[in-house]
C-alpha cells in the first residue's frame, strides 16, 4: 500500500466527540451479509465477559461506597443492620467540609480562569503561525502533561517552600496550573485549526480590527471548545492528587488530599464511615459539576455545526 | 517592465528587516505565545533545573554512606537496593497494567463500534471512574473487594471459593485500581481513532477478498497502530506515577512500593529534599526510556503508515 | 444604494511582487483599474491569482511595488482601513450568526447607527432575494443561498472595490451559471468595480471587461475578452483560449505573414503571430473548431490538408468531439458535424490564418534573461 494512501486515511487526531456520526456510518457498510455467523463467536462472549466485569466492580466500588456511608454498624453481613445520616454530620463537623469545599472550588475556579486566559492565545498562535523554534515551544508544553506529575512536583514543591509559599492556596493554584495550562493549549489547538482562517480574513475584510476579530468571531465561535477545555481542567483540578498532596496543608487542602489525609492518618485512621461519607460528597460534587456543565453545552453538536459549515 | 526597476524593488525588500521575519512566522502574533511560555518558563523550566542542581547537592549523611561526593543521590539511588527495587516494583506493576487496558479495550472497541441501544449509555458510564478518583476508588474497593466485602461473600456464598480471597492491600488491589481508571480512558481513546479509520478501506479490503482476520491484520490493525501506541503511552503514563492507591490498596512497604511513594517519603518523611528530587527525576527518566522505546518501536514496525501524532 | 461616497477614479497596481521564502509567486504586476471596471485574474492553480487579489485585499503584504488608489498608497493599510469587500472560495460565513447578522456584520463594525443597519441589510437581502432566510444560520442554507449571503456581506457596505476569489467554484454546473448571471447584474447595477479570480476561461470572458492571465506568477497578457480570445500574446494564452491543438514543429521559410512549417510528418502553412525566423522550433496553435472534417470531394484549395485516423467521438449536443492521430502519431482534437466512425481514416483541412505561430519559449522573460541575453547579444 502506497504511502500516500494510508496518509490520507490516517486516523483523524482532531475527531474528539464527533464519532457517533462516524459510527452510523460505518454501520451501515459493515454490517454486510455474511457477517453475522461471526458475531456469535468466543471473542463476543469475551467481549461481553469484559464489560460486565468491568462494570460489575464499578458498580460495586461506588455501591459499596454509599451503602458503607449510610450503615450504623456494618461488618459481617450482607447488609449494614441500621441506616443513618449521622455519617455524614459527623465527617462535615470534624473536617470542616464547607471550608475544603470551598477551598476545592476556588482552586479549580482559578486554574480555569488563569489557564483559559493563558492558554487559549497561545494555542491560537500554535494552530495559526509556524516560526523558527515551534516544535520547541510545542516540547516545553507537552512536557508537563507527559512526565509524572511527582517528577516536577517535587522539585516546584521544594521551590514553593523555598519561597514562603508552602501550604497556601496560591501554592495549589499554582501548582495545578502547570499541567493545566499545556491541557488546555493542546485541547484547543484542533478545535481553533478548526476554524477556517478565511472566516477571519472575511471579517477583517469587514472592516474588523484584530480586537474585534478575536471577540466578535474567534469568541463565539470558541465557547465550546473553551467549555470543554475547562470541564476537563475542572475535573482533573479536582480530582488531583499528587500535585496538590505536595504543597497543600491543612488551611489549604483540596478535598481528594483531606480524604487521603483521613485514610492514613496516625492510630488507623479515620472510621470508615466518615471516610466512605466524604467519598460519598466528592462523587456527588463531582457530578454536580458536570451535569452543570453539560447542561450549557453540548460539545459534539457545537462542534458538528461549525466543521459543517466549513466544509462545504 | 524593464530590470532596472525590478533590481530596484527587490532592493527594497531586503531592507525591511521586519518583514522578512514576518515571512518566517515572527510577527505580533507571537506576542500571544509569550504569557503562556513565561508561564512555562517560571513554574515548569526552572523547578525543573532547580531540581536537577538539587540532586548534585546531597546531604552529607548521603555523602558520608554511599560517597561519591556530588553523586552521592546518584550512588544512593543505583546501590540502594531498598530504592532502586521500587524501579522494577514500579515497572511491575505500570507495564502490565497499560498493556491490560490496551489490550482489552481493542477487541471491546471493535465489536462495540457498531451502533446499538444504549452505547450512549454505556459510553456515560464509563466517564464514571473519573468522578470517582483514584482515593475514592481506593476506598470502594477497600469496601467492595475486601475479606468481608460483596465480592468474596458472593464468591463463597456460591461455592467457588472457601477462603476469601485476598485481592486488597497488595498488587492485585493496585492493579484493580488502574484498570478501573486506565480501562475507560484507554477504550474511549481506541474506540475514536478506530472511528476515525475511514470504513470504505476495510470494504475495500472485502471486495478484493480479505477475509475477517486478514481485514483486521492487514488493514484496519497497521491504520490503528500509531493509535494504539499513543494508547499506550498515556495509560503507561498515568499507570507510572500511582501514588495514592499504591499506598491504599496496596502494600506500601512491599510489593507495591512505588517510585512515587519512594520520591514522597524522602520528600515529607525525610526531608531529604536532593534524594527526593533524584528520585523523582529518575523516575521521569525511566518513564521517558520507555515512552522512547515505544516511539522507536512504532516507527520501526510501521513506516507507511507513521507522521504526525497518530 | 449608491456609491458615490466611496467613489475613485483609478486604482494602479505598480511593479506588484510577493514571494514566499525565496519562491516567486507574484512578479511584476503592473495593472490600472478603472472605477466600475470589471477585471478578471485568470490562470490554472498556483499560477499567482489568488496571491494577487490576496495582496489587494491587504491579507498578505507585499514583498515588492505598492498599490495607489488616486495616488495615494494604500498598500501599506491593514486590510480593515482599505474599505474592500471580499468574498471568499468557501464563503467564509460566520457559522454563529444568522444570515441578516453576517450581513450586518461589516455595518457594525463601522459603527453605524443602528436604524441605517437595518434599512441596509434589508436592502442587501432584497438584492440577493434572501428576504425569508434572513434569520436562519448559514449552516441551513444552500451551497447557492450561502454564497448570494457572502456577496450580500461584501457589497453591503458599499466597498470601493469588490474582490471576488473563485466565488462559483464549489457550485454545480446549472448554480454557476445563475450566479455568473447574478453577479454581472449586481457589477452592473450597484456600479461595483469587481476584480474577480477564477481558472475558468469561460467565466471570465463571460463576466469580464478587461482579463489578466496568468502563469507562474508572470502576467502574460492583459486585454479585453475580444482581444483575448482572438489575439492570444503567446502559446500559453492561447492553450488557456481554447487553442487546445498545440502542435511543436520547425519553420521552413516564411513569406510576409504566413509561414511553411513542417515535423517529422506533418508539414502546414500557418500565420505567424509571433516572429520566427526559418530553422526556430515553433508551436503552431489551432482551436478544434477550426479543423474540419472534409466531405468527400470537397475543394481544398488553399487549405492545410491532414490525414488522420479516428480514435473517440463524444457527443456534445449539436456536434462531436473527435479525437484523431494523424500518421505520425500526433494527437488532434476535432469538431464535426456528423460522427466518423472510429478507426476510419479522415480528411481535415485548417484555414493558414486560422492556424497560428507561436515561439516555443514562452515571452515572458525574466530579468537575469534578460541580462544575460544583452551580454551575449
Amino acid at each position: 500500500m502506497s504511502n500516500s494512501t494510508l496518509k490520507s486515511t490516517r486516523p483523524g487526531r482532531n475527531a474528539p466527540p464527533t464519532e457517533i456520526v462516524n459510527i452510523r456510518n460505518r454501520n451501515k457498510s459493515s454490517l454486510a451479509p455474511g457477517e453475522k455467523s461471526l458475531v456469535a463467536s468466543p471473542g463476543t462472549w469475551f467481549v461481553w465477559f469484559g464489560v460486565a466485569a468491568f462494570f460489575i466492580f464499578l458498580f460495586g466500588i461506588v455501591i459499596s461506597v454509599l451503602v458503607d456511608s449510610f450503615g450504623k454498624p456494618w461488618f459481617d453481613t450482607w447488609l449494614p443492620e441500621n441506616f443513618t445520616l449521622g455519617w455524614y454530620q459527623e465527617a462535615w463537623n470534624r473536617f470542616d467540609l464547607s471550608h475544603i469545599i470551598g477551598v476545592t472550588l476556588l482552586v479549580a475556579f482559578a486554574v480555569i480562569v488563569v489557564s483559559v486566559v493563558i492558554g487559549v492565545p497561545a494555542s491560537y498562535v500554535l494552530a495559526r503561525s509556524r516560526f523558527p523554534g515551534k516544535n520547541l515551544v510545542m516540547l516545553l508544553f507537552l512536557l508537563p502533561i507527559l512526565i509524572p506529575p511527582i517528577t516536577f512536583g517535587i522539585p516546584l514543591a521544594t521551590v514553593m517552600y523555598n519561597f514562603g509559599l508552602g501550604r497556601t492556596v496560591l501554592a495549589v493554584i499554582l501548582v495545578n496550573l502547570v499541567p493545566s495550562v499545556p491541557f488546555v493549549i493542546i485541547t484547543m489547538t484542533p478545535f481553533i485549526e478548526q476554524i477556517n482562517p478565511s472566516i477571519e480574513n472575511a471579517a477583517r475584510m469587514c472592516g474588523a480590527n484584530m480586537w474585534q476579530v478575536f471577540t466578535k468571531v474567534l469568541a463565539p465561535l470558541l465557547v465550546p471548545g473553551i467549555l470543554a477545555a475547562s470541564i476537563l481542567v475542572l475535573v482533573r483540578t479536582v480530582g488531583m492528587f499528587d500535585l496538590t498532596f505536595l504543597v497543600s496543608g491543612p488551611t489549604s487542602d483540596t478535598l481528594v488530599v483531606a480524604i487521603y489525609r483521613a485514610m492514613t492518618s496516625a492510630g488507623g485512621g479515620e472510621a470508615r464511615q466518615l471516610i466512605s461519607s466524604m467519598g460519598v460528597i466528592y462523587t456527588a460534587m463531582m457530578l454536580v459539576i458536570l451535569i452543570i456543565a453539560l447542561r450549557f453545552i453540548n460539545p459534539t453538536q457545537l462542534v458538528a455545526q461549525v466543521k459543517e459549515s466549513r466544509e462545504d | 517592465m524593464t530590470s532596472a526597476t525590478s533590481t530596484a524593488s527587490r532592493s527594497k525588500s531586503s531592507a525591511s528587516l521586519r518583514h522578512r521575519l514576518a515571512e518566517r512566522g515572527v510577527d505580533t502574533k507571537l506576542w500571544l505565545l509569550v504569557p503562556a511560555v513565561v508561564f512555562a518558563l517560571l513554574l515548569f523550566v526552572y523547578p525543573f533545573a532547580y531540581g536537577i542542581g538539587l540532586t548534585f547537592q546531597p546531604l552529607a549523611g548521603t555523602q558520608e554512606k554511599w560517597g561519591g561526593g556530588f553523586f552521592a543521590n546518584y550512588i544512593a539511588f543505583f546501590k540502594d537496593a531498598f530504592v532502586f527495587d521500587s524501579v522494577w516494583l514500579t515497572m511491575r506493576l505500570a507495564l502490565p497494567a497499560a498493556l491490560f487496558n490496551v489490550i482489552v479495550s481493542i477487541p471491546i472497541a471493535f465489536k462495540l463500534r457498531g451502533k446499538f441501544r444504549g452505547k450512549r449509555f454505556m459510553q456515560t458510564l464509563l466517564v464514571l471512574p473519573i468522578t470517582l478518583g483514584t482515593v475514592l476508588t481506593a476506598q470502594g474497593l477497600l469496601i467492595f473487594a475486601g475479606r468481608q466485602g460483596w465480592l468474596n461473600r458472593f464468591l463463597m456464598e456460591t461455592g467457588i471459593i472457601s477462603e476469601p480471597l485476598q485481592l486488597v492491600n497488595n498488587y492485585l488491589g493496585v492493579f484493580f485500581s488502574l484498570v478501573i481508571s486506565g480501562f475507560p480512558f484507554a477504550y474511549l481513546l481506541i474506540s475514536s481513532y478506530l472511528s476515525g479509520i475511514d470504513p470504505s478501506l476495510e470494504a475495500a479490503a472485502k471486495t478484493l477478498g480479505a477475509n475477517w482476520k486478514q481485514r483486521f491484520r492487514r488493514v484496519t490493525l497497521p491504520l490503528l497502530a500509531p493509535g494504539l501506541a499513543t494508547t499506550f503511552i498515556l495509560t503507561f503514563v498515568l499507570a507510572f506515577s500511582v501514588f495514592p492507591s499504591a499506598r491504599l490498596v496496596g502494600d506500601a512497604s512491599g510489593d507495591t512500593r512505588v517510585l512515587a511513594l519512594m520520591a514522597y517519603r524522602a520528600f515529607s518523611e525525610q526531608l531529604d529534599y536532593s534524594m527526593a528530587s533524584t528520585i523523582a527525576i529518575m523516575m521521569g527518566v525511566v518513564e521517558l526510556i520507555v515512552i522512547g522505546i515505544v516511539f522507536l518501536g512504532r516507527s520501526f514496525l510501521y513506516k507507511g503508515s507513521t507522521g504526525g501524532k497518530g | 444604494m449608491s456609491l458615490s461616497a466611496n467613489a475613485f477614479e483609478s486604482l494602479e497596481l505598480k511593479n506588484v511582487g510577493r514571494s514566499f521564502g525565496g519562491r516567486d509567486a507574484l512578479v511584476d504586476l503592473n495593472l490600472t483599474i478603472r472605477a466600475g471596471e470589471f477585471i478578471a485574474l485568470l490562470g490554472p492553480s498556483g499560477c499567482g491569482k489568488s496571491t494577487a487579489l490576496n495582496c489587494l485585499a491587504g491579507l498578505l503584504p507585499l514583498t515588492h511595488g505598492e498599490i495607489l488608489i488616486d495616488g495615494k498608497r494604500i498598500d501599506v493599510l491593514p486590510s480593515e482601513k482599505r474599505d474592500f469587500g471580499m468574498v471568499f472560495q468557501n464563503y467564509a460565513l460566520f457559522p454563529h450568526l444568522s444570515v441578516e447578522k453576517n450581513i450586518a456584520f461589516g455595518l457594525q463594525m463601522r459603527g453605524l447607527p443602528k436604524a441605517e443597519i437595518t434599512r441596509r441589510v434589508a436592502e442587501g437581502l432584497a438584492l440577493v432575494k434572501l428576504e425569508e432566510h434572513a434569520k436562519k444560520l448559514p449552516g441551513q442554507l444552500s451551497g447557492g443561498q450561502q454564497q448570494r449571503v457572502a456577496i450580500a456581506r461584501a457589497v453591503v457596505l458599499e466597498p470601493r472595490l469588490v474582490l471576488m476569489d473563485e466565488p462559483l467554484s464549489n457550485l454545480d454546473a446549472k448554480l454557476r451559471l445563475e450566479m455568473r448571471t447574478e453577479i454581472r447584474r449586481l457589477h452592473q447595477s450597484l456600479g461595483l468595480t469587481t476584480v474577480y479570480v477564477t481558472h475558468d476561461q469561460e467565466e471570465a470572458l463571460s463576466l469580464a471587461d478587461r482579463l489578466v492571465v496568468l502563469r507562474d506568477g508572470r502576467v502574460q497578457q492583459i486585454g479585453t475578452p475580444e482581444e483575448l480570445h482572438d489575439h492570444p500574446a503567446n502559446w500559453h494564452v492561447a492553450d488557456f483560449m481554447g487553442y487546445r491543438n498545440l502542435i511543436d514543429l520547425r519553420v521552413e521559410s516564411v513569406t510576409g505573414d504566413l509561414a511553411r512549417v513542417s515535423g517529422p510528418d506533418l508539414s502546414l502553412t500557418a500565420r505567424l503571430v509571433q516572429d520566427a525566423a526559418v530553422g526556430d522550433d515553433i508551436r503552431v496553435a489551432i482551436r478544434p473548431s477550426d479543423l474540419l472534417v472534409a466531405r468527400p470531394g470537397a475543394s481544398t484549395d488553399g487549405l492545410n490538408v491532414i490525414e488522420a485516423v479516428v480514435n473517440v467521438v463524444e457527443y456534445q449536443g449539436r456536434e462531436f468531439a473527435v479525437g484523431v492521430t494523424t500518421t505520425g502519431g500526433q494527437n488532434l482534437f476535432v469538431h464535426a458535424e456528423t460522427a466518423p466512425t472510429a478507426g476510419a481514416t479522415v480528411t481535415l483541412t485548417v484555414d493558414p490564418a486560422r492556424a497560428l505561430i507561436y515561439r516555443s519559449s514562452l515571452d515572458i522573460v525574466s530579468a537575469e534573461q534578460q541580462e544575460l541575453a544583452e551580454v551575449r547579444g
